[in-house]
């Protein structure tokens, strides 16, 4: 057996390690499967999960291969401007909490349409709200789908990359049909636990024995530092090429801000135009960063999938407690990724030269094999299993997660409220399990498409959207009482599908090399920027429409917005909550 | 929380709810200011002054040290003062309600 699996170039500690992970992972889907019964325990997990269980399932939904794999990838890739990423993704949540987590909670509605007719009274503005679950969903579960066949194709190589999409994407679609929510809660914790662990313990025993993350980072000389002061002991491999140089890769302003700028004076025919473009490439860069800031800050607060959640948290209380815990448990977790990209810059430069999902995506997989290097083969073997346990665990909790909630969209809303009202719950339970199977095929069909891309950089562009649509609409509901139907509808349709627009555009060019597209954006960096990254523009816009439609059409304010507002604010002690959307009363959900 | 309500329905006034949402929402912005600043003062900084941010602090440029790093504990602070000062705000409004009701 041992033979046949080096032969064919597989190691088996690393093979044993994920297949332990998915089967624990399965199991528990249909262990707690059983469990689930009512249709309100399918969807929200009959609202009764605890601080600490909630908090861990949340961020074991949240990480996802873009912080498992993604962050490191691209930390390697690009240096500190890819660190916005992580400290962005963690500290996100802090919007959340400050603005949107009590109020939603209190309110009482189970997911973001459920929110947008509750507060408006408004079945239409449901079914807008509902196409944004699905253009988020679907830019979030590409990413996810990448570290799917990434990791198989480096478990397995040999393994064509969409094989690895298909198998994975086959699997958990039919975990999360047969499982429902109240499974997700538990495994979802148990994740977290489990992702955290895969990311610590390796890079501690990796560091010990190859060098710490402060020593690999000073082996890299700043513009000011003549020659690289690394300190005794630490090795450094010759970077290939195509590796972006120290003093670019360390400092803010590299490669990921200015490679628009760069694409246009590489392209630049005198030397006139080239001067002008190297003048601009700080401040474009500058503009760059602080749209991201604002994509992934204010993504954090309107992502749908993670939303949710927060209405299992028993009260409003409870909900702002859960978010300061996920912002610790995330927090922690996301230290470590980095120093997978700086010390995988120090010692596997060669992952510069290859693309797809023979990259840097894969630097947290393999980091480990270095130790084979430095007599310690199996130990090496056994890390590597761990992370790709943990890789596993990220692409696996967020897919599901995301099915979920894509899936409650279609069978809650789509189904249950417009195709057929009047449905039983084991009908709309029916149709959920279809619409966890449909989903689950375009996304498969989507993931196999992404694979040049990176992973970390979708899921940015998971977020921007989510800034511009959720977001706003979310904020200004939450705090402002005139506020109508047609102001935020307006404002997060023209947003939202502006950012989306501009993103999709960028993603196609990249994936298939449009020419005339490229040629484009080499003539206009500045409007690749603003389409690459359409947060700086498109959130004030959502939120000035919403302002001035709503002005407009003052007169449609709902007629009870007061006590709506004070459902939203009023802490619960004084007994006004409510539940709006009634219709799952009689279900035995809560 | 000088004006209790005084009647069964006041909690229904707009200017209670209006005092509701302008306590929240203050400490809130509160909360959100100090994040902002920070997270608009790093590029700046590192834009304007960006040798003093490469200085080496423990082997890390000190803005690494800053993003990679400090950022976390930072926010952490933030949420948990604003957990502990939100979750008294209630009970005090609670409260205030409350005793205007039975009156």
């Amino acid at each position: 057996m041992n033979a046949l699996l080096a032969a064919a170039g597989i190691d088996p500690w690393i093979a044993i390690c994920s297949l332990v992970t998915v089967v624990i992972t399965v199991g528990m889907g249909f262990w707690t499967a059983g469990k689930s019964k009512s249709a309100g325990d399918f969807f929200v997990a009959g609202r009764s999960v605890s601080v600490g269980w909630n908090a861990s399932a949340i961020s074991g939904e949240y990480l996802s291969a873009a912080s498992f794999m993604g962050v490191a990838g691209m930390v390697m890739l690009n240096g500190y401007d890819a660190l916005w990423y992580p400290v962005c993704y963690a500290c996100g949540y802090l919007f959340l909490l400050l603005f949107i987590a009590g109020p939603l909670r209190r309110f009482g509605a189970y997911t973001i349409p459920d929110f947008a007719e509750g507060r408006y009274d408004s079945p239409v503005f449901r079914k807008i709200a509902v196409c944004f679950v699905l253009f988020i969903g679907f830019f979030y579960t590409m990413p996810q789908m990448k570290g799917a066949g990434t990791t198989l194709a480096y478990i397995f190589p040999g393994l064509h990359y969409s094989v690895g999409v298909i198998v994975v994407g086959a699997v958990i679609t039919l975990n999360v049909s047969l499982g429902g929510m109240k499974g997700i809660t538990l495994v979802q914790a148990f994740q977290y636990w489990l992702k955290v662990f895969a990311i610590t313990i390796p890079i501690f025993v990796l560091a010990s024995i190859v060098g710490h993350y402060q020593q690999h980072l000073e082996a890299n000389k700043t513009a000011q530092e003549t020659v690289a002061a690394a300190p005794a002991g630490i090795e450094r491999k010759a970077l290939p090429a195509k590796a972006p140089k120290d003093e670019q890769w360390i400092a803010p302003f590299g490669s990921l801000t200015t490679k628009a700028v760069d694409n246009a004076i590489k392209a630049a025919k005198t030397p006139e135009e080239k001067a002008a473009l190297e003048a601009n490439k700080k401040p474009y860069s500058l503009l760059y960063t602080y749209s991201l800031i604002i994509a992934l800050v204010c993504g954090t607060a309107g992502l749908p999938h993670i939303l949710v959640r927060f209405y299992t948290n028993p009260d409003g209380v409870a909900a702002k407690r859960t978010t300061m815990w996920v912002m610790i448990l995330i927090g922690v977790f996301y230290v470590f990724p980095p120093v997978y990209g700086v010390i995988g810059r120090s010692l596997m430069p060669e992952l510069y030269e290859a693309i797809g999902s023979k990259g840097t995506d894969k630097v947290v997989l393999e980091l480990p094999t270095l130790l084979a290097g430095r007599d310690y083969p199996l130990l090496g073997s056994v890390l590597s299993g761990i992370t790709c346990a943990g890789a596993f665990a990220a692409f696996m909790s967020t897919f599901s997660g995301l099915l979920v909630s894509m899936s409650s969209a279609l069978a809650h809303d789509i189904y249950g409220r417009m195709l057929k009202p009047d449905s039983s719950p084991e009908q709309r339970l029916k149709a959920f399990k279809w619409a966890a199977v449909i989903i689950g095929v375009v996304s498969v069909g989507l993931g196999t498409q992404v694979e040049k891309l990176n992973i970390n950089y979708l899921v940015g562009q998971a977020f921007a959207i989510a800034a511009a649509s959720y977001f706003p609409l979310l904020f200004m509901s939450v705090w402002w009482r005139g506020m109508t139907m047609k102001g935020a509808a307006t404002g997060m349709l023209v947003g939202g599908l502006m950012a989306l627009g501009a993103i999709t555009l960028t993603t196609l060019s990249d994936v298939y090399a449009v020419q005339s597209l490229a040629d484009f954006w080499v003539a206009n960096p500045l409007v690749r920027i603003l389409c690459e990254q359409p947060a700086i523009w498109a959130v004030p816009l959502s939120i000035i429409l919403m302002i001035v439609v709503s002005k407009a059409t003052a007169s449609t304010v709902p007629a009870d917005v007061r006590m709506k507002m004070l459902v939203l604010h009023a802490p619960e002690a004084l007994g006004l909550k409510q539940e709006y959307i009634k219709e799952h009363e009689g279900l035995g959900g809560h | 929380m000088s004006e209790t309500p005084s009647t069964p329905d006041s909690i229904h006034s707009d200017a209670f709810l209006a005092r509701l949402m302008r306590d929240q929402l203050k400490l809130s912005i509160a909360c959100a200011l100090c994040f902002v600043v920070a997270l608009v003062a790093l590029p700046l900084l590192n834009y304007f002054q960006p040798e003093f941010m490469a200085q080496r602090v423990y082997g890390f440029t000190l803005t690494w040290l800053i993003l990679g790093v400090l950022f976390f504990p930072f926010v952490w602070i933030i949420s948990y003062i604003f957990i502990k000062r939100s979750i008294a705000l209630e009970d005090a409004e609670a409260k205030a309600a409350l005793a205007g009701l039975t009156k």
